[in-house]
């Protein structure tokens, strides 16, 4: 009964992501092993090039090379590798100037230990095997004592043969989702087959599913009271295209439905009678299937179908 | 920009202040169930009934619940019936305080109910808000924020402007503990008693006009200045030891017209304390001011709403008499981005 | 209300941007898109970035480009450094209830001159993916948005006897006009009533042709102060009321068909432009009509029929173009639909027709037009009404 619920919840999704003029010919860049920054107004060298002066709001378009080495501003020791990060061994997050520009880039930088890590120290570009056109095509950062501060960035004209105009930028979150005490209280009855609504201590009104508050009255609901099982097409819509992640053969009957003792109605599929027959008002009940957590969907009952007026004001 | 415009119409203060427990995990209870205890609280305090509200506004994120529109089922915590005028900001409370207190402004309300929730358990909070970032090239590479305040603070120990010995300090100071050990590194150079502990919490404050505010609470904390300001996204064209835009916040607040007797500070992490500390000049000789005395977000920090608490805790501190003159703060994004600066204080 | 010291400071919209909307704008990043309805917006008011104090931005869920708070990434493009930004989100109302905010901000005197914009960019993600992410232990939405409305449309069809013609009257008249506006995303130069009301029935009662398309688009507006209003070039649209009501998702006695909110809202801006008769005293109306039976069901719940009514309205050819009381001159949310930008497009589209700058979908002599938005579940309203001339007082 006081058992709270919890379920995985996955957020993810691929999105598609257009580029515009500027940050195509950088990450397009990336993929020919050239780095490319932008001049702002005030004559400074953005690395990676935005598309608008982050002092003036000007729009920018003036693209400069720069090179692949460059010294690290400020950095920080990971040493435990997050997923979808750079690098899967303990590495340091830097900020690095690159050689040509006036401000840092964020990467990873692939050191043994913090104690080969400092702000000032020389890096250089670890190019991926396979590039694409996108921010990982720098594999990461590697340190680079050697390399010698390279002259100022040259103008470069931001075009390549076959742009990247777009990437694909996969995003996948997990959580843990808790729908809390009432709604617990509610799946817990579902599973019995019983649809277990609850009474706002105020306005009296019984809501199913209950959702922890009376909605119009912002006070917690908590006597419970079963409704159902049986209740009435309050009003409905015949479904005639697939819904996405759903395997249901159409045309179906999506239909409100008020259930007997309950003062607001729920959405259900309506089965068991030819869909062009549904009518407001039909008497119906539901049909579980074995271990599922709702009704699979309501059928008709047989009964008379109710009075428009019984249920008016349950649309 | 423009010539400045004439100035704020109308007196308007913060009369009563509220907050949930803020627990590590709230599995126990749903966004409602755990904001509803506190709106009731906070009505409570003034007296008054939801319906007597004149505006209402809320700040969640629907990236920390996993749900679109999650902000839709707060709202059933509210009693919004009669229907109610009400508008929701994507972002922490404060924002919406700040929504509220423009409204009232107006002329249009003489009294707003503001709140925000966030519940950090469902998700993992550091992933979560990489989804903040430049879309294009830098959430790619999914860097954490424990990791980008690492990038900060490691600039600010490059600075000269603070060392490991004293974010250990403050760390342990705002979390009651002045002895407590620094803890193992999380991202180097912060550590666990660098960084926020991750919880769920809900916050809510009622403001008011005027005479109205005199009838709510014995002692208002009026709202003598409140101003935000925002930066430039990129990390790597930011100077990440300084807060510009909480300084010229703070101008246009007036926080420096006087001195203020308690600073709460939205600093989630101790190396953004000594940041805030220093665009603020809370650390000039001479000065007084007790700072975050609440624990400020290393004490607890429930994304959305822990920058609202610290317009609560200050506007608490002057309603108990605690200060005259209190400064509140808070920020929003990676590193600072975005402050709000208020100045509070009690009847002269 | 008590104790205000003095009225509220007049505001006027001086400059309106739109992007030409479309499916899937792929030759710019986000941030260009949003940075070519402001453009367009400053270069209207003949303003430049500098003039410009603070940036009020809305849309609708982050997840529907997979980008948390937005404005931050968003604040360079839209020459927000240094200056308050402000992000709203309610909901399908954002683009509205946007705009009221940036509205507040002049009216309260805290700013004087006031970028205000909204956005989707839908062809990042899949708009149903973003609004049907599966929540556990939820039976999922069984039918996907047009589902969740139609049986709304039927519950009306019944409680009015409105014929079943009416929907495909309002898609026809709308994608028509559609045709008048060169931002329109649906240009559907050869369609006929005939193929409207023959088009494939997916959520019975409602047409594939009564439905809303997915848009990338971004709308953006100017507005400033009494004195800002003196230099513009371009003659002002004046806010004469403005009022934002929410209900609760789902509740005991909500009326979906004609929502208390919705009425409440009309009512408290018509209260404040001095509006006693709607129907006669408003020359123009840009309304939130995702789904064509909304225009039936809006004229009642605004106040331009008497209940049960509404239907004859458009029947009657009264909200054509050229009728008395064009409803959706512009085309509206069933020819354009970038979800979080769809309010403001009205907002800005009621602007536009009170400034005579509508170009071909130009409401002759228009001098009070309402623009409205709603969103969620039929719950949250946005509303502005706009006039040529300068409130009094």
């Amino acid at each position: 009964m006081s058992e709270v619920l919890t379920a995985p919840l996955v957020v993810e999704f691929p999105f598609t992501r257009s580029l515009g003029p500027v940050q195509s010919a950088f990450l397009t860049g990336l993929r020919e092993r050239t780095v490319l920054g932008v001049r702002a107004r005030d004559g400074r060298v953005v690395v990676p090039p935005v598309e608008y002066d982050p002092v003036t709001a000007d729009e920018l378009r003036e693209l400069v090379e720069v090179a692949p080495t460059g010294t690290v501003t400020t950095w920080a020791w990971n040493p435990s590798a997050r997923r979808g990060q750079p690098l899967d061994t303990p590495f340091a997050w830097v900020l690095v100037r690159l050689d040509g520009a006036d401000t840092a880039l964020l990467h990873a930088l692939d050191a043994p230990g913090p104690e080969a890590v400092r702000s000032g120290m020389r890096v250089r570009i670890r190019w991926a095997a396979e590039r694409t056109g996108a921010i990982t095509d720098i594999a990461c950062f590697e340190p680079a004592d050697d390399a010698a501060e390279q002259p100022h960035g040259r103008p470069h004209g931001g075009e390549f043969a076959d742009p990247v105009t777009g990437i694909t930028a996969p995003a996948r979150l997990d959580y843990t989702y808790a729908p809390g005490r009432t709604q617990s209280r509610y799946i817990q009855g579902l599973a019995e087959h019983k649809t277990v609504g609850e009474r706002c201590p105020a306005c009296r009104k019984v809501y199913v599913p209950p959702r922890g508050a009376c909605p119009t009255c912002g006070v917690a609901t908590g006597e419970q009271v079963e409704v159902g099982p049986r209740g009435t097409v309050t009003t409905f819509c015949i479904v005639n295209i697939k819904a996405r992640n759903l395997d249901i053969d159409v045309p179906y009957v999506y239909a409100h439905i008020a259930l007997d003792g309950a003062d607001l109605a729920l959405h259900a599929r309506i089965g068991g009678i030819p869909y062009d027959q549904v009518r407001m008002g039909l008497r119906v009940e539901p049909v579980w299937t074995e271990g599922a957590r709702h009704p699979d969907h309501y059928r008709p009952t047989g009964e008379p179908d109710a009075d428009y007026d019984s249920y008016k004001e349950l649309i | 920009m423009s010539e400045p415009a004439r100035g704020p119409v109308r007196d308007v203060a913060i009369v009563a202040f509220g907050q949930s427990e803020h627990v590590p995990d709230s599995a126990e209870t749903s966004e409602v169930e755990m904001l509803m205890p506190v709106l009731h609280d906070v009505l409570a305090r003034t007296g008054l009934k939801a319906r007597d509200i004149d505006f209402t506004c809320s700040g969640s994120s629907d990236y920390l619940a996993g749900r679109a529109f999650s902000f839709t089922m707060a709202l059933d915590g509210v009693g919004a019936w009669p229907p109610i005028s009400e508008s929701h900001v994507e972002m922490d409370g404060a924002w919406a305080l700040y929504e509220a207190w423009v409204k009232i402004l107006t002329g249009e309300a003489d009294t707003a109910l503001v709140y925000a929730y966030g519940k950090s358990s469902p998700g993992d909070l550091r992933e979560v808000l990489t989804r903040q970032l430049d879309p294009y090239y830098v959430a790619p590479l999914w860097p954490d924020s424990v990791a980008l305040a690492a990038l900060q603070a490691q600039a600010l120990i490059d600075a000269g402007h603070t060392d490991a010995r004293e974010l250990a300090t403050i760390g342990a100071h705002r979390r009651g503990r002045p002895d407590a050990a620094p803890g193992r590194q999380v991202v180097g150079p912060l550590r666990t008693g660098d960084c926020p502990p991750v919880v769920d919490g809900a916050a809510a404050v009622v403001l008011a006009a005027g005479d109205t505010a005199r009838r709510l609470a014995d002692r208002p904390a009026w709202i003598r200045g409140l101003d935000h300001r925002i930066e430039a996204h990129a990390l790597g064209v930011r100077d990440l030891t300084d807060s510009p835009s909480t300084r010229l916040a703070a101008e246009h607040a007036g926080a420096f017209d006087a001195p203020v007797d308690v600073a709460e500070l939205h600093a989630p992490f101790t190396s953004q304390e000594v940041v805030l500390r220093r665009a603020l000049r809370l650390d000039a000789p001479g000065s007084t001011v007790r700072i975050n005395p609440s624990g400020g977000a290393l004490a607890a920090n429930p994304v959305m709403a822990a920058g609202l608490i610290r317009l609560g805790e200050a506007a608490a501190a002057v309603q108990r008499g605690d200060a005259d003159r209190a400064l509140a703060h808070a920020t929003s994004g990676p590193c600072l981005q975005q402050n709000l600066v208020a100045v509070l204080e009690g009847e002269r | 209300m008590s104790n205000a010291a003095r009225a509220k400071e007049p505001v006027a919209v001086v400059g309106v941007g739109q992007t030409k909307h479309v499916a899937a704008r792929r030759d710019v990043s986000i941030a260009g898109l949003v940075r070519e309805a402001a453009q367009r917006a400053l270069e209207d008011a003949e303003l430049t970035w500098a003039d410009i104090d603070a940036v009020v931005i809305g849309k609708a869920p982050d997840f529907f480009e997979g980008v948390m708070m937005p404005e931050l990434y968003l604040a360079d493009a839209l020459g927000a450094v240094g200056k308050p930004m402000l992000r709203v989100h309610t909901a399908g109302s954002v683009g509205g209830s946007t705009a009221l905010v940036a509205t507040n901000l002049v009216a309260a005197r805290v700013h004087r001159t006031v970028l205000t914009l909204a956005f989707e960019k839908q062809s990042e993600s899949n708009a149903m993916w973003g609004l049907s992410l599966p929540v556990p232990f939820q039976q999922p939405l069984l039918a996907g948005a047009g589902g969740f409305f139609a049986p709304h449309v039927r519950a009306y069809m019944r409680r009015t006897g409105a014929p079943d013609a009416i929907g495909s009257l309002v898609a026809y008249k709308d994608r028509r006009n559609a045709l008048k506006n060169p931002y329109a995303h649906l240009h559907e130069h050869d369609l006929t009533l005939e193929k409207v009301q023959s088009s494939p029935m997916l959520w019975d009662p409602i047409r594939y042709s009564e439905t809303c398309p997915s848009s990338d688009g971004a709308c953006a507006m100017v507005l400033t102060d009494r004195a800002g209003a003196a230099r513009a070039p371009r003659p002002p649209a004046w806010v004469h009321g403005g009022a934002m009501r929410s209900e609760p998702t789902l509740f005991a006695g909500k009326d979906f068909v004609s929502p208390q909110a919705g009425k409440d809202c009309a009512a408290d801006v018509y209260r404040q432009a001095g509006i006693t008769d709607p129907r006669r005293q408003i020359d123009a109306v840009e309304m939130y009509v995702p789904f064509s039976w909304y225009e039936p069901m809006w004229l009642e719940n605004l106040g331009f029929a008497a209940e049960g009514e509404g239907w004859k309205l458009t029947e009657s050819g009264v909200t054509e173009l050229g009728g008395d009381l064009p409803v959706n001159p512009s085309g509206g949310v069933l020819s354009t639909n970038p979800i979080g930008a769809s309010g403001m497009i009205r907002f800005a589209e009621a602007a536009l027709q009170v400034r005579g700058q509508a170009g071909d979908h130009q409401v002759d002599g228009a001098r009070r037009a309402l623009g409205h938005a709603y969103g969620g579940g039929a719950q949250f309203f946005a509303m502005w009404l706009v006039g040529s001339e300068a409130p009094a007082g």
